[in-house]
């Protein structure tokens, strides 16, 4: 089931991002009397009419529960979610679709491996280990599971303002009896890229289980779950022009067939008896109840939609303006950016000396320029680099140079306002 | 272009941003509340020195934007004198000017400043967030306020 229009992938050929970004009904509006430059797309996403059609196009005629049904509609309702599951393999390069899970985003699927896998293997003494650039949702979920177990966290430490990891560090903390780590992939705060592939085989020599958070790679560049060598891996689908509410868990299907399930309820029973149930296999364990189908139907058009463009060249494109506005916005006076200056992820974080980032925001916004001010879910991170929030302009495919321009601007025209700030 | 920016930091905010008044830990203070924003990070902990029910003197310490900032101050500036009954009302009426851009009589002449608040509904609670540390200093509260 395709909804890419054929014009779609001639325009990929080329790429004619003018044309792309007209494929989004959102981006054609003013506010506060500016034309809407959108730079929180590390939030979320904006939808492409691709995505918006196959959800109202499903509402309008195929809806109906799955796996239950004889009816037609149920049949076809059926067809389009488990066919959401082979696009979402074939996106990843999974070995199978019973590896991929459907869940409500990035944040339910690192809590599934943390119930599911967490509570099966991890016995007090054991070590689990994250990064100092996590988001809270792949620190909070393993702190609950360690509160749970007796089990510890170790933290692989982010060195500067550049803002990689420390890979001796990595290597020494591995040897320390880790049994599990979890990692981004790209950082939502730093932008920097890690070395995902090189870190699993590392952790498997150690005999570690890997979990890759790629809630901010998965819209932006090709992954391939074999290559990297990852046992599970997470992303959302709003992140990458999906619907919100809906997202996907790889796991490797031997380490799935192992495991307990999440949640209890429908969908996931091989037979129920008054005090005693039999599970089904993966993928369907792991999803009770009754599914986000629409979201899946959403998210495959997603998927088509982005590989109709291409995943490279939208790699490329997000990464050029990222490159672009760091060069750009290390020229202001005052400011200080983080994440390296290249090789880098679509987004740049930066504070304004004296300008509180909450302050920046608004003052982009009345200027149509949807930024995040924040600690962008990165407590601890914020805290290691000794500031309480941070302004952010993440980019996607459709956002262009002229648009960083526009920032700039902007970004000179608050240092004039709010001149000279002592602060507290 | 900036009317609605200019409404909102109007320059007696940006100066009491600036140079935050009584932006110190009180040493004689005998009360003293967190106010915490946990979405935005804005954290600003009040001193009061009450005698009796009448706020002899005010501070306060923390981080957060120029709208938390200026309103600290200019509370701090205000509280000096009240009663803890006045300083009530006062929040009220503040409350109504930060969520409508009015309220019933002039509050005090200084505070009018925070009636352009109101046309940005996420700059409501950095404005209210140092009031309402405030009424949690002269509750004796123990637990950090917060406005999210």
């Amino acid at each position: 089931m395709s909804f890419l229009s054929k014009t779609h992938f001639l325009r990929a050929r080329n790429v004619g991002w003018d044309l792309i970004r007209s494929d989004f009904p959102i981006l054609d509006q003013t506010v506060n009397g500016e034309p809407l430059i959108y730079f929180d797309n590390a939030a979320t996403s904006q939808k492409p009419n691709a995505v918006i059609n196959a959800l109202r196009n499903y509402y309008e005629k195929d809806n109906a529960n799955v796996h239950r049904g004889i009816h037609e509609l149920s049949n076809r309702a059926t067809a389009a979610y488990e066919g959401g599951r082979q696009r979402a393999a074939k996106y990843l390069n999974a070995a199978s679709s019973s590896e991929i899970i459907f869940t409500r985003g990035t944040t339910e699927g690192i809590n599934l491996v943390a119930s599911s896998w967490g509570g099966a293997n991890l016995k007090a003494g054991d070590k689990v280990l994250l990064t100092e650039m996590e988001h809270h949702s792949n620190i909070v979920p393993w702190q609950m599971l360690c509160e749970r177990t007796g089990a510890e966290l170790l933290y692989v430490p982010v060195v500067g303002d550049s803002g990689q990891l420390d890979l001796e560090a990595y290597d020494r903390l591995l040897g320390q009896g880790v049994k599990l780590v979890s990692v981004t992939h790209i950082s939502n705060t730093l932008g920097v890229i890690n070395p995902v592939a090189e870190l699993c085989g590392k952790a498997r020599a150690a005999g570690a289980v890997t979990v890759i958070d790629a809630a901010q790679s998965a819209g932006h560049l090709k992954l391939d779950v074999q290559a990297l060598g990852c046992d599970f891996l997470a992303f959302s689908g709003h992140k990458m022009c999906g619907p919100t509410g809906i997202g996907v868990l790889y796991g490797r299907l031997p380490l799935l067939e192992s495991l307990p399930p999440y949640q209890g309820g429908g969908e996931m029973i091989q037979t129920v008896d008054f005090f005693k149930t039999t599970y089904a296999k993966p993928p369907h364990r792991f999803e009770a109840g009754t599914p986000d189908i629409a979201g899946v139907v959403g998210l495959h058009a997603a998927m088509d939609y982005l590989d109709g463009i291409g995943r490279k060249a939208i790699f490329e494109h997000d990464q050029d303006l990222a490159v672009y506005a760091y060069a750009q916005l290390s020229n202001i006076q005052g400011i200080r950016l983080f994440g390296p200056p290249s090789g880098r992820g679509g987004l740049v974080s930066f504070l304004l000396e004296e300008v509180h980032a909450h302050d920046l925001v608004t003052f982009a916004d009345q200027k149509g320029i949807a930024l995040r001010g924040g600690h962008h879910c990165n407590q601890p991170l914020m805290k290691k680099l000794g500031v309480p929030s941070t302004a952010r302009a993440s980019f996607y495919f459709y956002n262009t140079r002229e648009e960083v321009d526009q920032l700039l601007d902007v970004l000179i025209e608050i240092r004039r306002f709010f001149g000279s700030n002592p602060g507290i | 272009m900036f009317d609605e920016l200019s409404d909102l930091y109007q320059q007696v905010i940006l100066d009491h941003s600036k140079s935050p008044r009584n932006f110190r830990v009180l040493p004689g203070a005998n009360r003293s509340a967190q106010g915490y924003n946990p979405l935005c990070g804005d954290n600003i902990t009040l001193y009061l020195e009450l005698d009796g029910d009448v706020v002899k003197s005010a501070g306060f310490q923390g981080s957060g934007c120029a709208i938390s900032k200026a309103s600290a101050s200019l509370l701090t500036e205000m509280m000096k004198g009240k009663t803890t009954g006045e300083i009530r009302s006062l929040f009220n009426r503040m409350h109504d000017l930060v969520t409508t851009g009015k309220c019933e009589g002039a509050p005090d002449g200084k505070l009018a400043v925070f009636a352009g608040v109101h046309k940005f509904p996420a700059r409501v609670k950095c404005a209210i967030l140092p009031w309402h540390a405030a009424m949690s200093a002269i509750e004796g509260k123990q637990d950090p306020v917060s406005t999210e």
